[in-house]
């Protein structure tokens, strides 16, 4: 390595006692924010600004990759957007028609909810936010996307792709918004198998293709194959959304719980967009039902929020 | 003289960019976890050649820009950045006369004492993370160090 001198300076190294001070008051201030940060978790404002700061620079820092999916946009070949012209048109096609069911269906279901004399479903609004793809730990599952407070992105809120559910948000910056995902291993979800409504909780295990049921018993009711679904409690995600399969089951007779692993519905390692979801959970239409009713099952709702230590 | 070596400065911010960058680009998970801290090497490399263009509050911006990047607790890189630019800065007239390979085990070094210190944080604020992964890239910085010094050497003395 040459040593050289630096032009226009004349070499003096730095004086050891000012720069162990210098170091001393950093370390005090980094310490500071850390505490100020993690522990009365008031530095939402500064996050908020800081993130809209680092906004331009993550625009840069992912440029490369968006030039070279422009390029490689541009220079498709006519037959493979012939062809991808042609499976998008039988998906539109098939979902058409699933979606003039679907009408026949919603009508129906009004109708007997009507009959019932049940509150229909709170309306829910989505909107579409690009994830700016800055990809932000190995091992800790967040992206950034690029719809903030401005567009009306509170902290809490639920994000589903194409297939299923995708994550919530865990911080919300002006321009910009932290996702956490279902995978993440300090996350955990209220599900329920779609064939027997079973509920259980999904907890995300740090691999983008794996969630863990880890609180089934080993005589549950619960097959390979069985499609899991957000079961609403909880209140940040609708109910009825699609979570995942279950992939991998193990009942080991000197274990009081099944080894029980899902694959994700969403194709949590491969999207480019989300779709943001207000979702307002139905209070009780008629609050005067007493407590001759069972209460609600609170314990599931309250394992919602992420979760700071494992279990 | 070429322009790096005509104006640190310069050069200083293109090559934090450049680590940026390279720290924050989104890989697939293999690569992801054999990422090397780019960012730290550089900012290791400017406290050993050139101490007086990127001091310690240098340091400190940039690995707090690092915690905005990364979204982990604000202040986790920046403290980690600090204390290894401080360590270099008081032994790099010593650091920089040894041969390549020592100054590898230096960084090693470093590069463990830094990941252990996010390792501390993240214990402190209840993420804590025990897989060995998370100690590759001090390998993987280690390996890549000779790389590093010869490409930054050569953007300096190029003529």
């Amino acid at each position: 390595m040459p040593v050289l001198r630096e032009p226009g300076a004349r070499y003096a190294p730095p004086r050891a006692s000012a720069l162990g001070l210098r170091a001393l008051v950093l370390v005090g201030m980094s310490v500071a924010l850390m505490v100020v940060d993690h522990r009365q978790q008031q530095l939402f404002a500064i996050r908020a600004a800081l993130s809209a700061a680092a906004y331009p620079l993550q625009l840069l820092v992912h440029s490369p990759v968006a030039a070279w999916d422009w390029l490689t946009a541009s220079f498709a070949t006519r037959r493979t957007l012939l062809e991808e012209n042609a499976a998008l048109r039988a998906a539109v096609r098939a979902a058409d028609v699933r979606l003039l069911r679907l009408d026949a269906t919603e009508q129906e279901n009004l109708r007997l909810r009507a009959l019932l004399n049940a509150a229909p479903h709170a309306a829910t609004r989505v909107q579409l936010a690009e994830i700016l793809h800055v990809d932000l730990d190995a091992v800790r599952h967040r992206v950034l996307v690029d719809r903030g407070t401005r567009d009306g992105v509170t902290r809490g809120q639920a994000a589903v792709d194409g297939s299923g559910v995708f994550g919530q948000v865990a911080n919300a910056g002006t321009f910009a918004s932290e996702l956490i995902l279902i995978s993440d291993s300090t996350h955990a979800l209220p599900v329920q198998v779609e064939r027997n409504g079973l509920r259980t909780i999904a907890v995300g295990t740090g691999n983008t293709r794996r969630l863990s049921l880890p609180f089934l018993p080993r005589n549950a009711d619960v097959a390979l194959g069985d499609v899991l679904v957000t079961s609403g409690l909880g209140g940040v995600y609708p109910p009825g959304l699609p979570v995942g399969r279950i992939s991998e089951l193990r009942r080991d007779p000197s274990q009081p719980l099944a080894i029980v692993t899902a694959a994700p519905a969403a194709a949590l390692d491969r999207d480019r967009e989300v779709l943001l979801v207000w979702y307002q959970p139905r209070v009780p239409a008629n609050a005067d039902v007493g407590p001759a009713q069972p209460p609600p099952r609170a314990e599931a709702g309250a394992r919602q929020r992420t979760r700071t230590t494992r279990p | 003289m070429n322009a790096a070596s005509a104006n640190p400065r310069l050069y200083l911010y293109g090559a934090t960019l450049a680590g940026l960058t390279l720290s924050t680009l989104p890989l697939p998970h293999v690569l992801d976890l054999l990422r090397p801290d780019f960012l730290l090497l550089v900012i290791i490399w400017f406290a050993l050649v050139l101490p007086r263009a990127g001091g310690l509050l240098f340091a400190w911006c940039a690995g707090l820009a690092l915690d905005a990047f990364r979204g982990v607790v604000l202040g986790q890189n920046a403290l980690a950045f600090v204390v290894i630019a401080y360590l270099v800065h008081r032994f790099h007239l010593r650091v920089r006369m040894f041969p390549l390979l020592h100054q590898s085990l230096v960084v090693l070094s470093l590069l463990w004492l830094y990941q252990f210190t996010l390792f501390w944080i993240d214990g402190v604020t209840g993420h804590p993370l025990t897989d060995w992964v998370r100690w590759l890239p001090v390998i993987t910085g280690a390996l890549l160090w000779p790389v590093l010094v010869g490409l930054m050497d050569r953007l300096l003395t190029r003529s």
